[in-house]
């Protein structure tokens, strides 16, 4: 996929296909917009995506852009970030957004919401320990409180702990007062959420265009 | 009739005697309305005396005329309570019979034996169905509606709601014209237009009916919202057809223009009634900004807004229900921010009991009704218009969910699919409706015994076997799951990282407009409409408060700590710091600075004045705050390891101080003072790593209790300080959010 390339090159295109399954018209757009954002350059780095005016609003900015350019998400057992991603790696995340089919068994179901939970979980693990500290968690709902006025951080830090205690009482029931809860582990994040359905939430419609209705 | 046939306990029997009186009681005062020597009035009876000769003065005498009308409603009403109290005695009836079955039986009963009495039962005068007894029902729902599920779903909903109408409509009508166009039938006076008129009338869900029958069933949401949401929306169509056919029926023919300005009026109907909706919704919120000093009417304008709304659309003939709905929807977020919380809880059951005595009363009064009307029975159109409506409904709900689910994430399965179609209950608007048709049309004896059998079919027949049918296919039911604050943080989690990957993709979609909308509401709208300070306050913090007073209360009723799991972990195995255990010493020490302070809070609570304008009752504040003492301080027990320790370079008051110290005495009421633990005020922090989870104090300039200042302690001797910090913001009202409690019981206004 050169930048000199103008017209959608079919037998590339199935390649990604097959590995992230979107229709080869949603990869042909998508591109279109990779090459919007990196100024027709092959990779994207995170200055392109700093200056999106629609994201300078919202408070869990900084995160948004790192997942992109976390090696985590491009399901290579990669581990660390990176400077800058190409159209395939930035497919390889926006997959994360597609709704399952209908057609699927609940087991495949299961696949796709723990998947779209190990996303929301690389998110919060930002030091990639496997678990979600309570200063990390903290900092999470800090983000998001910050753009919704000047409560600072006793609020958030008050919310967080609340938090955190109720995932500790859900997923260890007992403790002795002397024992430490290290953090929220994969395991604990998908048994508090698990009531969410995320795998029917975190989609975008945009992603699920399998019928002639797209949405501009 | 099964209510009353089988053998009883003892207390049931005592009901029924008193029921039986009741009837009686109706059955006395219609026959004493013959006129009776007694005239209107004391005047009168002077007069009668004078001119008359003279009687002796009357020591008891019945006057009957003059309380007449009040009389004979409270005594319906009455009834129908009565009967609900009853229903509710017999457990297992209520199980299996849904309770609207239940009324309409006993309201065929009374009837009855009106009838039987010899005296003309009273039929559901379309009037006061349509402006007492329709309103209160709609407002419930749509002051509660839940507005997430709804408008995830509109899009499914309207087209339900308006194609599927539509089409019933005309599926029927035309049906029912062929049918008698069939010589055998011998009723080839009904032309197309009647018929049309009469399928506009039969052929909309009703939300009366729906709500008393799927109340009991506890669907999954989905389905909940579909059906429901359906029923509400569905009134701008009957009203634009049924008054598009009743003007055609009149003159008589139709032409193109007609039909256009009947879709022309179909948008005004409804658009026109969400405006007025809307307008009075946005004057409710902004007269509440106003009402921190009387707090007593604040619940009034609610009502009296939303009955505005619903009587001003009616008027023009718009949609009343829709302005209802959008009215209820559109004050209610601000509204709540600006109320204390008794007014909102006054709100939540008067509407809760208007609605319920409404519903209760139409029930009673369809089975009247039934008994009185003028009845023309004709089986074959009355066995296909039965037939005809669960036809129709069904291949409607199918053909509609195919088109349909091409469009959604979340398709509608089969089961889904069955229980929307089942769930489309007919109700009283139907026969109010048909009630209203005036007797011009030749056929209406004969239409409204057709929409009598379908109501009765549809709440007698789908409503009793629902319930079974929905256990049978396993159909998903309502979640019942406590408020989790770690699903509410990833919710917005979610939310904003949505609309961050939309503008990623370049594409606006759903969630681009909605933060739109949230940031365009947050900036102007809650400005304007929202009293104070309370406007910045983020969802998620409302949220978590919200759940910090759902637990302190629940924890003051129930005398332990809620928990849905009993677990033993607490703050020190997420955080462990060197936490010093409390000694028993310093905990008996503790447990009598509480009871002296409690004590003296007390007799200055004594000492107020009761006021008109506050609804400040002391007695119970007392026994409440004992009892909430009493439970603080186990928790208090429990939660010791919260409190950590503080930097040394605080100040630590001893415990014998006890001064009042306000930070900010004149700081505007914030986002603050609710009873937890873990809150502290925007003012500017004292120390920039403060970690101990501390409390502030709201400002009440005259409160002279004894509570310890906000700065400077988490040591565990001002554990109990804080604790009663806890408890005296218990017990002082913080102000206007929308967990508080009413303003000002300590200050003297």
């Amino acid at each position: 996929m050169g930048a000199l390339q103008s017209l959608p090159d079919e037998f590339e295109y199935r390649d990604l296909s097959e590995k992230t399954g979107f229709s080869f018209e949603q990869i042909g757009i998508l591109h279109k917009r990779f090459k919007q954002l990196s100024h027709n350059e092959d990779t994207l780095r995170r200055d392109d995506l700093n200056t999106i005016p629609d994201l300078s609003c919202n408070p869990i900015r900084t995160q948004i852009i790192e997942a992109f350019f976390d090696k985590r998400n491009f399901h290579q057992n990669g581990e660390g970030t990176v400077q800058e991603i190409s159209f395939e790696e930035f497919l390889v995340v926006m997959s994360h957004f597609r709704p399952p089919a209908l057609d699927m068994t609940e087991e495949q179901r299961e696949i796709i919401r723990r998947e779209k939970l190990r996303f929301l979980f690389n998110m919060h693990d930002t030091d990639n320990d496997g678990t979600i500290t309570l200063e990390e968690y903290r900092h999470v709902v800090e983000e998001l409180l910050s753009r919704s006025g000047a409560l600072g951080k006793e609020t958030a830090k008050g919310i967080a702990d609340a938090a955190m205690l109720e995932v500790a009482s859900i997923s260890m029931g007992h403790m002795e007062p002397d024992e430490f809860y290290e953090g929220i582990t994969f395991e604990h994040f998908l048994k508090i959420l698990k009531d969410i359905e995320i795998e029917t939430r975190m989609n975008i419609r945009f992603l699920n265009m399998d019928t002639t209705n797209l949405c501009k | 009739m099964p209510a009353f046939s089988c053998a009883f306990p003892g207390c049931r029997r005592d009901l029924l005697v008193i029921v039986l009186v009741v009837f009686v009681g109706i059955g006395l005062p219609i026959e004493a309305s013959a006129p009776a020597y007694q005239s209107h009035g004391t005047e009168g009876s002077y007069l009668t005396n004078v001119t008359n000769t003279k009687k002796a003065f009357p020591v008891l005498a019945v006057n009957y005329k003059h309380v007449r009308q009040p009389f004979e409603i409270a005594l319906w009403i009455l009834l129908a309570l009565l009967m609900k109290l009853g229903f509710h005695l017999i457990p297992r009836l209520s199980g299996v019979v849904p309770e609207s079955c239940l009324l309409i039986v006993v309201g065929l009963l009374v009837g009855g034996l009106i009838k039987v009495i010899g005296e003309e039962p009273p039929v559901l005068d379309s009037q006061l169905f349509f402006l007492c007894l329709l309103p209160p029902i709609i407002l419930d729902a749509g002051y509660f509606l839940p507005i997430r599920p709804f408008t995830e779903n509109v899009g499914t909903i309207l087209v339900f709601a308006v194609i599927g109408t539509l089409w019933n409509t005309f599926f029927m009508g035309g049906l029912l014209y062929a049918l008698c166009q069939i010589e055998s039938v011998g009723l080839g006076g009904v032309d197309l237009l009647a018929c049309l008129l009469f399928g506009s009338i039969v052929s909309a869900v009703d939300p009366v009916a729906v709500l008393a029958v799927f109340e009991e069933i506890h669907i999954n949401e989905l389905v909940h919202i579909l059906v429901f949401g359906e029923s509400l929306l569905n009134d701008a169509v009957t009203v634009v057809l049924y008054n598009l056919f009743e003007e055609f029926a009149k003159v008589g023919t139709v032409t193109v223009l007609d039909v256009f300005l009947g879709v022309v009026c179909f948008f005004v109907v409804s658009l026109g009634g969400v405006l007025v909706g809307a307008i009075y919704g946005f004057l409710a919120a902004f007269t509440s900004r106003f009402t921190s000093h009387t707090r007593v009417i604040e619940p009034l304008f609610v009502f009296l807004y939303s009955y505005m709304a619903y009587l001003s659309s009616e008027m023009f003939h718009l949609s009343g229900i829709m302005a209802l709905i959008v009215c209820g929807v559109v004050m209610r977020p601000y509204v709540e921010a600006n109320i204390s919380h008794k007014s909102y809880t006054t709100i939540k059951y008067f509407l809760k009991m208007w609605s319920s005595v409404s519903e209760t009363l139409i029930f009673i009064f369809l089975g009247v009704s039934t008994v009185a009307g003028p009845h023309a029975w004709n089986w074959t159109f009355v066995i296909t218009t039965v037939i005809l409506c669960l036809v129709s409904r069904v291949l409607g709900v199918i053909g509609l969910t195919f088109i349909i689910n091409k469009f959604r994430i979340v398709k509608l399965t089969k089961k889904d699919q069955f229980i929307v179609a089942y769930g489309g209950l007919r109700g009283a608007i139907a026969f109010s409706l048909g009630y209203l048709l005036s007797n011009r049309h030749q056929m209406r004896n004969l239409f409204l015994t057709a929409i009598i059998t379908v109501i009765f079919f549809t709440v007698f027949v789908q409503g009793m076997t629902i319930r079974p049918l929905v256990e049978l296919l396993a159909v998903k039911k309502k979640k019942e799951s406590k408020p989790s604050i770690n699903e509410e943080i990833h919710t917005e989690f979610l939310n904003h990282l949505l609309t961050g990957v939309e503008g990623v993709c370049g594409h606006y979609g759903h969630y681009h407009w909605k933060e739109k909308l949230n940031r365009f509401n947050k900036t102007y709208v809650k400005r304007w409409l929202i009293a104070g300070e309370n406007f910045k306050e983020p969802e998620l913090i409302a949220f978590y408060r919200k759940m910090e007073l759902k637990q302190a209360i629940m924890m003051v009723e129930s005398g332990q700590l809620p928990s849905a799991l009993p677990s033993t972990i607490s703050m020190q195995n997420i955080q462990p710091r060197a936490i010093p255990r409390v000694s028993k010493k310093r905990e008996e020490e503790i447990r009598r600075i509480l009871r002296s302070n409690l004590q003296n809070n007390k007799q200055k609570m004594r000492s107020r004045s009761y006021s008109r304008h506050t609804l400040f009752d002391a007695d119970e504040e007392d026994n409440v705050s004992e009892v909430r003492l009493r439970k603080t301080k186990m928790e208090m027990e429990r939660r010791m390891s919260h409190y950590l320790t503080v930097p040394a370079n605080r100040e630590s008051p001893r415990p014998g101080v006890r001064r009042v110290r306000f930070e900010s005495d004149n700081q505007v009421f914030s986002a603050d003072s609710v009873p937890t633990v873990h809150f502290e005020q925007p003012s500017p922090p004292s120390t920039p790593d403060a970690v101990s989870l501390e409390e502030e104090v709201p400002k009440r300039p005259s409160l002279e209790a004894d509570i310890e200042g906000p700065r400077g302690n988490a040591s565990d001797n001002h554990q109990g300080e804080l604790d009663y910090q806890r408890l005296a913001r218990c017990l002082s009202d913080p102000g206007p959010n929308k967990d508080k409690e009413e303003d000002d019981p300590f200050m003297s206004c």
